[in-house]
């Protein structure tokens, strides 16, 4: 098993009435314990504010995020293990960020191999 | 992080943002309900961000509670050159030295405890329509949206948000919530806020939406805020008691109400084994508290009503002379015409066919009444037992005329089949 890193892009919270953003909560809770049910969940992971800073080293300019359009801004991670990354994207799928317009980039943690 | 099942936290999300809602209006003002809503809908929004990802909290209400109290502090350094706060806490909160603790203070447990029933108080203000109440209480203290309302109430969105835009306007007339520690306003404000929660429950029960007939969740809602009331010392009066019953009994009743096709099914025909026995034992025991007193409601004589239903194993055991009595004295509280039609069907039970219709016939109702579905379908019904089956088909396809949604429409096509094939 490889380990992988999910990066939820997008899907940026429209205002939603409650019970809407209840059931969007529900699908996270059922989709992570699916992952971790079968074993793929490594760690949860963060989420990651919408804001922050970018420095340059252009006179190590610091400007202020949105480091793009808000809908490639990447609002948190978790890390999975999977046989492989075909494995880890199908897995992926069942991602709820799907439904709200975002998506989920796949991304192998590198393997040192010594 | 132990996961829960999504039933357990049912509907957690709009039932804290109730309120929530109504504990930062306390503290920020009601003239600010906008911005007290903009702060919850935003601590929501984190707590949702966090929760998708970290998995639910032990304790979720209390995590809200304190997003919600980071996020208005972050509010009241933006807005306090601009704004005046709740009276009573304004000079605390325009200082960076108190605000924080004043903040912490005033959402403690022992001063949230009856900001929701304050909130609820100041939404049933005479000063509005009952339609109008009905709105800003499933709005802010049910957390339903505009248009989730909309769709309740067979409403367009855009009706519902003027009316609601105009209710809260005229709510936020007065800075502060409505003082429950005033008996003598508590008091006066009382019926109206019975009438509210009466109304908001029969519309769950019976209201006009094409959407089903039956909207449980308004019934759930309506039990909901009537439980507040009866944990209040000066809101458990034998009135109150008696709405609580009242709504116990016919929340019992509903899941026999719809079959598994989703039809509407009579009271004659329904699976009494369907009850739901928890709910009946909990309305004879509020039935029972409310028996106290010299004033008899007209709570009190439908639950009573209600319960001789539920203490009968069927139509035939049916104590019906009781029930026409009982509606007798409910007449003479409130003389409406869909009393006395509900009577008439009682008293064709307990003496014949024969004698309903005449007491329909003698029935003193408004022309708009002549339109209402089920007083045809009663006509309908009565001229049927009574033989006359041409009369009876003329009077069912009068109700089905006016049907108001396609539950009352299946019901009365239903029966018109039966009547042709009798």
């Amino acid at each position: 098993m490889a380990e992988f890193v999910y990066l939820y892009r997008g899907g940026e919270p429209r205002p939603a009435s409650p019970e809407a953003q209840q059931q969007i909560m529900q699908k996270w809770v059922v989709w992570m314990k699916g992952l971790a049910e079968k074993g793929h969940l490594v760690d949860r992971g963060q989420p990651l504010e919408r804001s922050g800073k970018i420095v340059k080293a252009s006179g190590k300019a610091i400007t202020d995020g949105p480091f793009a359009e808000a809908k490639d801004v990447i609002g948190g991670f978790t890390l999975v293990k999977a046989d492989n990354v075909a494995q880890a994207a199908e897995l992926a799928k069942g991602c709820p960020i799907l439904e709200r317009g975002g998506d989920v980039e796949v991304r192998p943690v590198m393997q040192m191999s010594m | 992080m132990p996961e829960r099942l999504p039933s357990e936290i049912d509907h957690l999300f709009r039932h804290e943002s109730g309120r929530i809602v109504a504990t930062v209006a306390r503290i920020f003002g009601l003239h600010n309900l906008a911005l007290a809503e903009d702060v919850v809908q935003d601590a929501f929004s984190r707590a949702l961000e966090v929760w998708k990802i970290r998995g639910m909290p032990d304790n979720p209400a209390a995590w809200l509670m304190t997003a919600a109290r980071n996020r208005a502090l972050d509010a009241l350094r933006r807005e306090r050159t601009v704004r005046t706060f709740a009276p009573e806490v304004d000079h605390l909160l325009r200082s960076e030295w108190t605000a924080a603790p004043a903040l912490v203070e005033e959402f403690g447990a022992g001063q949230v405890k009856d900001d929701m029933l304050r909130m609820m108080f100041s939404c049933c203000n005479p000063a509005l329509s009952q339609a109008a109440q009905l709105a800003v209480i499933l709005n802010i203290l049910c957390g339903f949206t505009a248009a989730e309302i909309a769709a309740a109430f067979f409403a367009s969105p855009a009706a519902l948000e003027k009316r609601l835009a105009r209710a809260k306007k005229s709510l936020s007339e007065t800075p502060s919530l409505f003082d429950i520690g005033d008996a003598a306003q508590f008091t006066t404000r009382l019926p109206t806020v019975h009438g509210a929660l009466y109304l908001l429950f029969n519309e769950g029960y019976h209201g006009a939406s094409s959407r089903g007939a039956i909207r449980a969740e308004l019934c759930h809602e309506a039990m909901r805020l009537a439980g507040l009331l009866l944990e209040h010392p000066l809101g458990r009066t034998p009135a109150s008691f008696a709405l609580a019953g009242l709504m116990a009994f016919n929340a019992a009743r509903l899941p026999a109400r719809t079959s598994a096709s989703g039809d509407l099914v009579t009271l004659v025909q329904q699976d009494r084994s369907r009850w739901d026995a928890s709910l009946m034992a909990r309305g004879f025991a509020l039935l029972d508290a409310s028996a106290s007193g010299t004033q008899v409601s007209e709570y009190h004589l439908e639950a009573a009503i209600a319960s001789v239903h539920a203490e009968a194993t069927g139509l035939q055991d049916t104590d019906w002379s009781r029930i026409v009595s009982l509606y007798d004295l409910l007449l003479a509280l409130n003389p409406s015409p869909v009393v006395a039609l509900n009577r008439a069907i009682a008293v064709a039970e307990a003496s014949g066919p024969a004698a309903g219709l005449k007491e329909l016939a003698a029935l003193d109702a408004p022309e708009s009444f002549q339109r209402y579905p089920f007083y045809q379908a009663a006509l309908g019904e009565l001229t049927l037992r009574c033989g006359m089956a041409d009369d009876a088909r003329q009077h069912f396809q009068a109700a089905l005329a006016m049907a108001r949604n396609s539950m009352e429409r299946q019901f009365l096509q239903e029966r018109l089949r039966q009547v042709q094939i009798s």
